[in-house]
């Protein structure tokens, strides 16, 4: 008897399984004729725009880690992303459906199967992913699906090699911790320097391979540069400052994120050993870390793309935008890549005459022409161009943290 | 002097571990259980402190004792939710439910305070003692932290052996059933046990942030692992043993960080840790249990 209730259970939950996928299909297609009809007459009255106004939109996808301990890059890429989206859909013309997904910056077989997921809705760009771990796995992906893949954030070396296909919209880590150097040079030829970095980030070690590469060739003294720490050590930094220290180094290079460095300037005044702290663009965002007390920054030289205080029109309206979308929070660097993704690939699509018809390797193909000669103007800069590897230039900048807020540096 | 400047913040970051390891080994000692979810108490202690001072603009010695309140009531919500109802069940399934449960502190803390790190004001106000033109820099923070450590440890060693509660614990711990033969409550008991053991988790939490400010939902599992090392180097079950493994772990560390390498200290560490457990298998000041055949 018992045997039989079970199977009867069995059977129900099994046929439930199919109702389930059953129902979730017909309202997916409901859902998307409901959006094609509303954008439809939304087109039709712009009907001047040369892009084919009945195409359906184009598909961009995003994975990023939307929530769990790196949700903050996550969701400042989607929400600088959503922005443009929004602006170029209510410009009329060529319109964008815009989707994200969680991969939770783990790089095994999450991202991939987000990526997946994103595939299965039917995407025809992929504008992710934000973390270097996930980019790399999803990046394999597209090469093999000739899938154009423009990441905001993923800066590592490997990530653009992946393919042809594989562009960047941030420096890859080599090349910052080159700037970086020459920077240095150029405003403190005669500092004795110190390099505290994460030897278990592939961020951190990037850039540092190519600060130290940089350094010796313009002949810097670098007199700490082993002062490495790890994922799993990384709770307790006095040791790296205190050897700093003592080696008697006046420019402290911190090439990691803000969460370690708050913790180093903190040690640092703590002992009241005040050099010149000088991080790249993973510092972005020291300032709006809750209790830190800014004045410690005082001083802080950061090389980044964005900044939020800057007085153009471009910066002004996204970060207004911005902080209506998400509770007055200051938008950070990665939000504005998320922003500049889109709009390159929007230009990239509407000068290739790509719509939501053109399939994916065919838009892949495209696309890659366009990203070998186009000049884009952008939040993170200006005239920026790709190289045939798929890696950006674009013109470092560096602030200084003055009065607890960012002034670029002279 | 530099070696002297790194046995002072090997001294501090091995009293912070002394005073977590403190909660594991009287945890373990009395319910004879692992309470992986220890680490995850602390984050949550620092947090309420953090929201004290800095929501309610209250003094720092007020947001200790919010702190400790409400750890306390969490360890016994937690004894009584997540273990009382395992008691009895092979170990395992307790040592898997401790595993859920710091999951599930951590997720849950991530739900309330977010993901993005805070930045933890230290508790201490005092300027830090500058000796040898500055060489040699002792922070208030270490004062205070070596000292509440001495203190927790001669508190609990005084509890545990003179008073009726602290007897009635080692009774427990020594036999639970004889122990329930003598009247002894021993529900009653562990729970106490996990009472104590959160409060000092509490101030565990404040501390650590004071010496290290970074605050985020994963604050706790690190120090947490390395407490627990400590607890077995010194001898699990043992409140000096803890004491004494938590400041040599926090030396080990930072020496091997300073002379050898700072990206290896864990593997040294370890490594240490290993040698010691194959001479000494109970840890330096653990009982040394003869085996009944």
């Amino acid at each position: 008897m018992k045997k039989f209730v079970a199977l009867l259970l069995a059977c129900l939950m099994v046929a439930s399984l199919f109702a389930g996928c059953g129902s979730t299909g017909s309202t997916e297609t409901e859902a998307a004729e409901t959006a094609a009809e509303t954008a439809a007459p939304a087109e039709g009255e712009t009907a001047a725009a040369e892009n084919s106004a009945d195409a359906p939109a184009i598909k961009i996808g995003l994975t990023g880690p939307l929530t769990g301990a790196n949700s903050e890059y996550g969701l400042a890429v989607r929400g600088g992303m959503e922005i443009a989206v929004a602006e170029i859909n209510a410009k009329g013309g060529l319109q964008i459906e815009f989707k994200a997904e969680d991969d939770e910056a783990d790089g095994s077989d999450k991202a991939v199967s987000a990526y997946n997921t994103l595939k299965d809705w039917g995407m025809q760009i992929f504008a992710g992913a934000v973390t270097t771990g996930s980019a790399l796995a999803i990046a394999a992906e597209t090469v093999n699906d000739q899938i154009f893949m423009l990441t905001p954030s993923a800066s590592a070396v490997d990530v653009a090699m992946t393919g042809s296909n594989v562009y960047q919209m941030c420096f890859t880590d080599p090349n910052q911790g080159a700037s970086a150097a020459e920077l240095m040079a150029e405003k403190w030829p005669d500092a004795t320097i110190g390099v505290i970095y994460d030897s278990s980030d592939a961020y951190s070690s990037g850039i540092v391979d190519g600060f130290l590469a940089k350094a010796e060739e313009l002949g810097l003294n670098v007199a700490v540069d082993n002062a490495a720490f790890t994922q799993d050590n990384k709770a307790d930094l006095s040791t790296q400052v205190t050897q700093c220290k003592d080696a008697g180094c006046d420019l402290v290079f911190l090439p990691f994120y803000y969460t370690e460095a708050a913790q180093v300037l903190t040690y640092a005044n703590t002992i009241g050993y005040e050099p010149t702290f000088f991080g790249c663009d993973g510092m972005d965002g020291i300032l709006n870390v809750e209790g830190f007390d800014t004045a410690l920054a005082e001083g802080l030289v950061l090389m980044t793309p964005f900044d939020a205080n800057a007085t153009d029109e471009a910066t002004v309206s996204f970060v207004e935008q911005f902080k209506a979308n998400n509770d007055g929070k200051v938008p950070n660097q990665f939000a504005a890549d998320g922003y500049d993704v889109i709009y390159a690939l929007y230009n990239a699509c509407v000068a290739a005459g790509i719509d939501g018809n053109t399939p994916a390797d065919e838009a892949c193909a495209l696309l890659q022409e366009q990203f070998a000669t186009m000049t884009v103007d952008g939040l993170t800069g200006t005239g920026m161009t790709w190289d045939e590897n798929g890696m950006i230039s674009k013109a470092p900048a560096a602030v200084v943290v003055t009065d607890g807020v960012y002034v670029p540096m002279a | 002097m530099q070696i002297l400047q790194y046995l002072i913040n090997g001294i501090s970051i091995g009293a912070v571990y002394a005073i977590i390891a403190l909660g594991y080994t009287m945890v373990y000692g009395i319910a004879k259980m692992l309470n992986f979810a220890h680490g995850d108490i602390i984050m949550v202690g620092a947090y309420i402190s953090f929201c004290v001072t800095n929501y309610l603009g209250l003094p720092a010695a007020v947001s200790v004792v919010a702190a400790v309140v409400v750890c306390t009531v969490l360890g016994i919500a937690i004894e009584g939710l997540a273990y009382k109802p395992l008691r009895g069940t092979p170990s395992l399934a307790v040592l898997i439910t401790a595993i859920g449960v710091s999951y599930f502190l951590q997720n849950a803390a991530q739900l309330i305070w977010s993901s993005s790190p805070k930045n933890f004001t230290s508790i201490v106000t005092m300027d830090p003692i500058s000796l040898m033109d500055g060489r040699l820099v002792i922070t208030g923070e270490v004062l205070l932290t070596v000292c509440v450590s001495v203190a927790v440890m001669a508190g609990l060693t005084f509890f545990t052996g003179k008073t009726r509660t602290g007897k009635a614990m080692r009774a427990v711990s020594e036999d639970r059933d004889a122990a329930q033969l003598m009247g002894i409550n021993v529900n009653r008991t562990i729970s106490t046990t996990f009472a104590i053991g959160s409060a000092l988790a509490a101030i565990a939490g404040v501390l650590l942030c004071s010496t290290v400010p970074t605050l985020m939902p994963t604050t706790g599992s690190m120090p947490g692992i390395r407490a627990f090392t400590a607890a077995v180097f010194g001898g699990i079950g043992s409140i000096p043993g803890a004491m004494l493994g938590g400041v040599l772990l926090g030396i080990i560390e930072t020496f091997s960080k300073a002379y050898l390498s700072t990206q290896f200290s864990d593997a040294i560490v370890f490594s240490v840790l290993i040698i010691i457990l194959l001479v000494r298998p109970a840890g330096l000041l653990g009982k040394q249990v003869q085996e009944k055949v």
